[in-house]
C-alpha cells in the first residue's frame, strides 16, 4: 500500500510520519501531483493557519488535484479544516469537498482559546474509521477554529458545545485532533484509515 | 469536556535528564527517551523538555534527542531551551516537537513571540515565565535561571509580562513559581490565581508539587489547565495513575485509560 503525506508546509508532518512508521507504513512526503494521484491513501496534515495553508496548495498547483481525488483522503487538524468550503480564519476559501464553514471558538471567561488538551470523542455514526473507539476515549486537540456539526459528522467533541471532531464526506475524511499525538486511541484511528 | 493535564517536566543537560533544587545543584535522573516512554506508559498527558543550559550558554536546543523522542512518543511534547529565532524554532518543530517554549530569549527580544506566532500559529508558542516575589511584595520575572551564576532579576512585573506575552501571541503560559520550586510544599496558589485572572490562554502551574493534594489545589483553587512537576515523578514519590485516580475522585476531569 502506498501512502503519501501532502507537503503543505505543516510543522506536524514529521510527527504524522513517525506515527505511520509505528504502524509499519513508510509514507512519502510529496507535493508532486502524479505521486499524490497514484497513492492508495492521501494524508493532508497541517498545523498553522488556513490562509497560508491554501496559498501553499495553490502555489503547488494542488487545489484542483486534491478536489478530484477518489481514493481515501484524511485531513488532520488544519488539514481537516481545509477540506471544508470556507474558513473564518482570514476568510479563506478552502477545498470545498465537505459542505461546512469553519468557525472560530468564541472566547469568554472560563473558555480558553486555543482549545488545547485532551478531550472526549463521542461517536455519532457507525463508520469503519471509528472501529474500536470506546465511549470514554480521549484525543489530543490544539486548535482555535472548528467545523460545526453536520451530516458529515462521525464523532463530536464538547468544548462549550459540540463541534465535529471526526468527519467523512464520500472519500474525504477529517480528524480535528492529532491522531499522531493521541496515544493508543490515535494509533487505532490512523490504522482504521489505512485499512479503509 | 477538556481534561486537566498532568505534565512531567524533564530538565535536559548534556543529553541527560537532571533535577536540581531551587534550580541549582543538578543530579542526573536518567536517559531522555527511557523516561519519556515511562511517563507515556503511566498516563502523562504531555511532556516538557527544558534544555536548561542552552540559553545561558547562548546556544539552541540539541535537535538529535528531539527527533529520537518524536519517533517513539505518541503524546504531545514541548521543547524549550535557547530558541531565539523562527529558524531555530522551525528546526525543533520539524524534528517532531509539537510546541516550543521560549523564556529568556523572549525577555531579551519580546518581538520573538510575535514572529513565532505569525510563523507557526499561537498553538505552537508557549511562553515560560520564571517568577519570584521581591521584598516589596511584587512578583517579578527572572532571566537565565538555568545557570545560577547568570540568573538576573528584571524590573518587569510578572503580571505585566504575562499580559504582554498573550498580546504578542503566546498560546500558553507556563508559570514557574521559583519561590516554591523544588521544595515540595505546594504550588504558589496565590500567584497562580493572580495570573489566572488575567490569562485567557491555557495556564500551566510549575514549581512546588510535593503531594497529590497540591495538584488538586492548583486545579480547584487556581483553575489552571495543567500542572507540571519533575522531582515527585522522577523519584517515584507520586505515581501518575494514583494521582489521576485521586484527582478524578475529587471531581477534577482527567484523562484515564
Amino acid at each position: 500500500m502506498s501512502v503519501v503525506l501532502v507537503d503543505a508546509g505543516g510543522t506536524n508532518i514529521g510527527s504524522v510520519r513517525y506515527a505511520l512508521q509505528r504502524l509499519g507504513v513508510e509514507a512519502a512526503l510529496t507535493s508532486d501531483a502524479a505521486a499524490i494521484r497514484a497513492a492508495d491513501k492521501v494524508i493532508l496534515p497541517g498545523v498553522g493557519a488556513a490562509g497560508p495553508g491554501m496559498a501553499r496548495l495553490r502555489e503547488l498547483g494542488l487545489v484542483e488535484l486534491m478536489r478530484s481525488l477518489t481514493q481515501p483522503v484524511l485531513g488532520v487538524c488544519l488539514g481537516m479544516q481545509l477540506l471544508c468550503e470556507r474558513s473564518e480564519e482570514g476568510d479563506t476559501e478552502c477545498l470545498g469537498v465537505v459542505p461546512a464553514t469553519v468557525r472560530r471558538f468564541v472566547e469568554r471567561p472560563g473558555l480558553r482559546v486555543p482549545h488545547m488538551g485532551w478531550n472526549r470523542l463521542r461517536q455519532q455514526q457507525e463508520h469503519p474509521l471509528l472501529d474500536g473507539l470506546g465511549e470514554q476515549d480521549w484525543a489530543y486537540f490544539v486548535h482555535s477554529y472548528a467545523v460545526p456539526v453536520g451530516e458529515y459528522t462521525l464523532a463530536t467533541t464538547d468544548y462549550d458545545g459540540d463541534f465535529a471532531s471526526v468527519i467523512a464526506a464520500g472519500n474525504f475524511h477529517g480528524m480535528q485532533f492529532h491522531p499522531e499525538r493521541s496515544a493508543r486511541v490515535g494509533a487505532r484511528l490512523l490504522k482504521n484509515f489505512l485499512d479503509l | 469536556m477538556l481534561s486537566r493535564r498532568i505534565i512531567p517536566c524533564l530538565d535536559v543537560r548534556d543529553g541527560k535528564v537532571v533535577k536540581g533544587v531551587r534550580f541549582r545543584d543538578h543530579v542526573v535522573m536518567g536517559e531522555i527517551v527511557e523516561l519519556a516512554l515511562r511517563y507515556r506508559d503511566e498516563g502523562a498527558d504531555e511532556l516538557v523538555f527544558y534544555d536548561i543550559t542552552a540559553s545561558p550558554e547562548g546556544r539552541s536546543v540539541d535537535r538529535g534527542w528531539v527527533e529520537r523522542v518524536a519517533r517513539v512518543i505518541d503524546i504531545p511534547f514541548c521543547v524549550a531551551g535557547g530558541i531565539r529565532s523562527v529558524q531555530e524554532a522551525r528546526a525543533v518543530l520539524h524534528a517532531g516537537a509539537d510546541k516550543i517554549s521560549v523564556n529568556s530569549p523572549a525577555l531579551e527580544r519580546p518581538e520573538l513571540i510575535d514572529e513565532l506566532a505569525a510563523a507557526f500559529g499561537v498553538q505552537c508558542v508557549v511562553v515560560g515565565v520564571d517568577s519570584l516575589r521581591d521584598a516589596d511584595g511584587e512578583w517579578r520575572v527572572r532571566q537565565y535561571t538555568g545557570d545560577p551564576s547568570r540568573t538576573q532579576a528584571l524590573p518587569r512585573r510578572s503580571l505585566d509580562w504575562v499580559a504582554e506575552a498573550q498580546r504578542r501571541g503566546a498560546g500558553e503560559i507556563v508559570l514557574n513559581c521559583m519561590g516554591s520550586d523544588g521544595v515540595r510544599q505546594g504550588y504558589d496558589l496565590e500567584q497562580l490565581a493572580a495570573v489566572r485572572a488575567i490569562c485567557r490562554v491555557p495556564l500551566i502551574a510549575s514549581g512546588g508539587a510535593g503531594a497529590i493534594e497540591h495538584f488538586r489545589d492548583a486545579f480547584a483553587e487556581a483553575d489552571v489547565d495543567g500542572a507540571l512537576a519533575a522531582s515527585v515523578f522522577h523519584s517515584g514519590a507520586i505515581a501518575i495513575p494514583a494521582l489521576k485516580q485521586a484527582l478524578a475522585a475529587s471531581g477534577v476531569t482527567v484523562r484515564r485509560g
